[in-house]
């Protein structure tokens, strides 16, 4: 848990619009959590208290949702994102062995971020370019018909 | 005034992976520079199906068929091809007819045996324009069904159109209607489930790329028909350009007066509401998808009360998955005898696949229910690659089962499929050749679904990570035949007791798996071999000394050391330092490293 979570008055303006557009409709807690963490990038826990205490629900609510969905990070996320693809298509060409590399490589298992915040490696459902097998993505730029060869040169290409 | 060419370039997430949004702009910048902006209209459409050979762009009126373009290949297709006249060889399709020239596009064994009803826009029209919809008969099912029948009749027409549910389950979609219709609310809604979760699976995804109107059209059918006002579609977070063309066509809709109040000024309110998932396979299951677009946690319910009767915000609820949705409008416009007259005796119509895995021609496909096994993986997706042989297809994601290669003369529909272990699923399949371990992918498969249980009831939070830890020793070597018969009725058991579709589905790969590639577990329970190579803890990487030349380049690709050798002499690898990585064999250009 990071304590010292500051967020700028710009980002609480745009949280606080957004709750305001949200107060009328029906079902608005996850909307509420997928605008927080497009406006902070992750879901620091004071954003969560300010979405309970707004719509007036418990926290454990709000924690609920947010730790269900995969897609919630309640951790900040590293500066560049992999994503190596384990879909079908992709595992029975070979992505299970690509990403055994990337762990290596990086020191890290699927799911979390290196200790200097370069970068953060996830092993994601299909992303549906089956036809790129096996495929990865690097903040959304899309890396198809690897080899174990391109692990090095893709880590390299985004590392400071 | 007409443009005299149109050049579509196609704008699915394939093709966009590829960079054919910078073929796009090209395209643009090249006209320009040539003074053709005028008289040539580039259009960005929805998927061809033909993801293989993506970036594809299509030149009219001729219909030449453009494969992995590059964006640097536009400058030559805009100077040779629509200044002069002269289509660019070297990028065309290849398959030629007996006398030597050309096939047209759709005459090619890819598209040859195919039938688009529900992709029927998709490659064709705009998805981002509602005009080009609307030029393609758009919103005239609707207008149809308000104007020409009555709310049963059009439920009728459904029933009698013979539809299913294309999420997996097969469910006759006229009786679910009826239900709906049936209940008296003072508020009903529509929902669409576009949740397509299946490893392996865009069918969905494609359809809302390509022609999102469809789905939006065949919803405002369905509002009429049971009486509701409102509709959602759930749509997975992991979809951009799907959840960014439904925006604009729903913004568009509302525009000409297609959403809202008084629709179309027929008399009737419909207005659509986009919901976002965030990573929850179970969210496709269809009670927990309704409690996540009520914006709660996506846990599934127990059934009765249906969906029907107290689904989204307790009101009575129509949920269909996208596929069914791309049928409705075509069903209504051409009537239910056409539609019946497509498929089997039980299954209507066609079915889109994804066809993925150790296949040519990776990409979707639309083709009649009843189609074989055999011609999809042969003739349409043009074979194995490598030369090597068809092991297993699997149907159905974490659901399904694998079809072994002794029944790939089975015809496709929803009941044999059943009647062999497998599920039609939402339309993923998934070729395997002999490389694959099918413990492996039975292992595979379970490590999601436990992933992506949602904890509720017992059976399947626990029972399947106990049947995964079983699995997981079969692979390691550990496991005794004992072992074999406790995951074969530990399967029964989560079958049998688990709450929703995830876990009575959950042990089918296993199952089927079991069943058709015992073998496969003797094997590797017996002998301690895997015998596609693939389990790490039981193979050991070798050189043959006869085939090695020492030229070196394994022990250089080692990324650990594990190689030794002399130039020119033959190398061998220490297994106590080898990780089983593969680089080795990747490396080697003798074939002389085995596993």
């Amino acid at each position: 848990m990071i304590n010292s979570f500051q967020d700028t008055p710009a980002q609480a303006a745009e949280m606080n619009a957004a709750l305001s557009e949200l107060k009328t409709v029906p079902g608005p807690l996850m909307k509420a959590l997928q605008k927080a963490q497009e406006i902070y990038g992750w879901l620091p826990a004071p954003v969560l208290g300010h979405i309970a205490t707004f719509f007036d629900v418990p926290l454990e609510e709000i924690y609920g949702i947010a730790t269900f969905y995969s897609q919630f990070n309640l951790n900040p996320s590293g500066k560049n994102k992999i994503g190596i693809c384990l879909g079908t298509a992709c595992y029975v060409k070979g992505s299970g062995d690509i990403l055994k590399a990337l762990e290596e490589k990086l020191g890290i298992s699927a799911g979390s971020t290196t200790a200097d915040r370069q970068f953060t490696l996830e092993a994601t459902r299909c992303i549906g370019c089956c036809g790129l097998a096996p495929v990865l993505t690097v903040n959304g730029e899309v890396y198809g018909k690897l080899t174990l060869d391109d692990v090095d040169k893709i880590v390299s290409k985004y590392r400071d | 005034m007409l443009e005299r060419a149109h050049i579509l370039v196609c704008g699915g997430t394939g093709c966009t992976s590829g960079n054919s949004n910078k073929i796009y702009s090209e395209f643009v910048e090249h006209l320009k520079a040539n003074g053709l902006d005028k008289e040539v209209k580039i259009i960005m459409t929805g998927c061809f199906g033909l993801c293989a050979r993506g970036p594809i762009v299509v030149v009219y009126p001729d219909g030449s068929f453009y494969q992995h373009v590059q964006p640097e290949d536009v400058k030559e297709i805009v100077t040779e091809h629509i200044l002069k006249g002269r289509p660019v060889e070297r990028l065309l399709h290849s398959e030629k007819q007996e006398d030597g020239t050309r096939k047209a596009i759709n005459e090619t064994d890819f598209y040859k045996r195919q039938k688009r009803v529900v992709l029927r826009n998709c490659g064709i029209i705009n998805p981002e324009n509602i005009d080009e919809y609307l030029a393609y008969d758009g919103y005239k099912a609707y207008e149809k069904a308000v104007t020409e029948m009555t709310q049963q009749e059009v439920i009728d027409t459904i029933k009698k159109s013979g539809l299913r549910g294309r999420g997996g389950g097969g469910f006759s979609t006229g009786v679910k209607w009826q239900f709906a219709h049936d209940s008296q609310a003072d508020q009903k809604y529509v929902v669409c489930n576009a949740d397509e979760g299946d490893p392996g699976a865009f069918m969905d995804r494609s359809l809302l790329e390509g022609d999102p109107h469809a789905v939006i059209e065949a919803m405002m059918i369905a509002g009429y028909a049971i009486g509701a006002t409102k509709g959602y579609i759930y749509v997975r977070a992991e979809y951009p350009i799907a959840v960014e063309r439904l925006e604009i066509a729903i913004a568009q809709a509302r525009d000409y007066g297609i959403l809202g109040k008084n629709v179309m000024g027929l008399g009737y309110d419909f207005d659509i509401e986009l919901r976002l998932g965030a990573g929850a396979f179970v969210c496709g299951e269809e009670t927990a998808l309704l409690q996540s677009t009520e914006g709660k946690r996506g846990e599934p319910r127990q059934r009765p009360p249906f969906p029907a009767v107290k689904g989204l915000f307790g009101k009575p609820t129509l949920i269909n998955n996208v596929e069914t949705y791309g049928n409705i409008t075509q069903i209504i416009l051409n009537g239910p005898e056409w539609f019946a007259s497509m498929g089997t005796e039980k299954s209507k119509g066609t079915k889109v696949f994804a066809l993925g895995g150790k296949i040519h021609n990776t990409g979707l496909v639309e083709i009649p229910m009843g189609t074989t096994l055999r011609t999809i993986i042969e003739e349409i997706g043009g074979g194995i690659p490598g030369g090597k042989k068809f092991k297993a297809a699997q149907t159905g994601g974490p659901s399904g089962g694998c079809i072994p290669a002794s029944l790939i003369d089975t015809k496709i529909d929803y009941d044999n499929l059943i009647a062999i272990g497998s599920m039609m699923g939402s339309g993923g399949l998934i070729v395997m050749d002999e490389d694959n371990c099918m413990v492996d992918i039975a292992k595979f498969f379970l490590e999601f679904t436990v992933d992506e249980s949602c904890g509720k009831c017992t059976p399947c939070r626990i029972g399947n990570k106990r049947l995964y830890e079983m699995l997981d020793k079969v692979t390691k070597g550990e496991g005794t035949m004992e072992d074999l018969d406790k995951m074969e009725e530990l399967c029964y058991y989560i079958k049998e007791n688990s709450l929703c579709g995830l876990g009575q589905t959950a042990p089918n790969p296993v199952l089927s798996t079991l069943k058709y590639f015992r073998d496969e577990y003797v094997e590797h329970v017996k002998n301690k071999r895997c015998p596609a190579g693939v389990c790490k803890a039981l193979v050991s990487y070798k050189i043959k000394p006869e085939m090695c030349i020492g030229c070196g380049l394994c022990k250089r690709n080692c990324p650990v050391g594990a190689i030794s050798g002399e130039i020119k002499q033959p190398h061998v690898i220490d297994p106590s330092k080898c990780i089983k990585c593969g680089a080795c064999i990747q490396a080697c250009r003798k074939n002389a490293i085995t596993k």
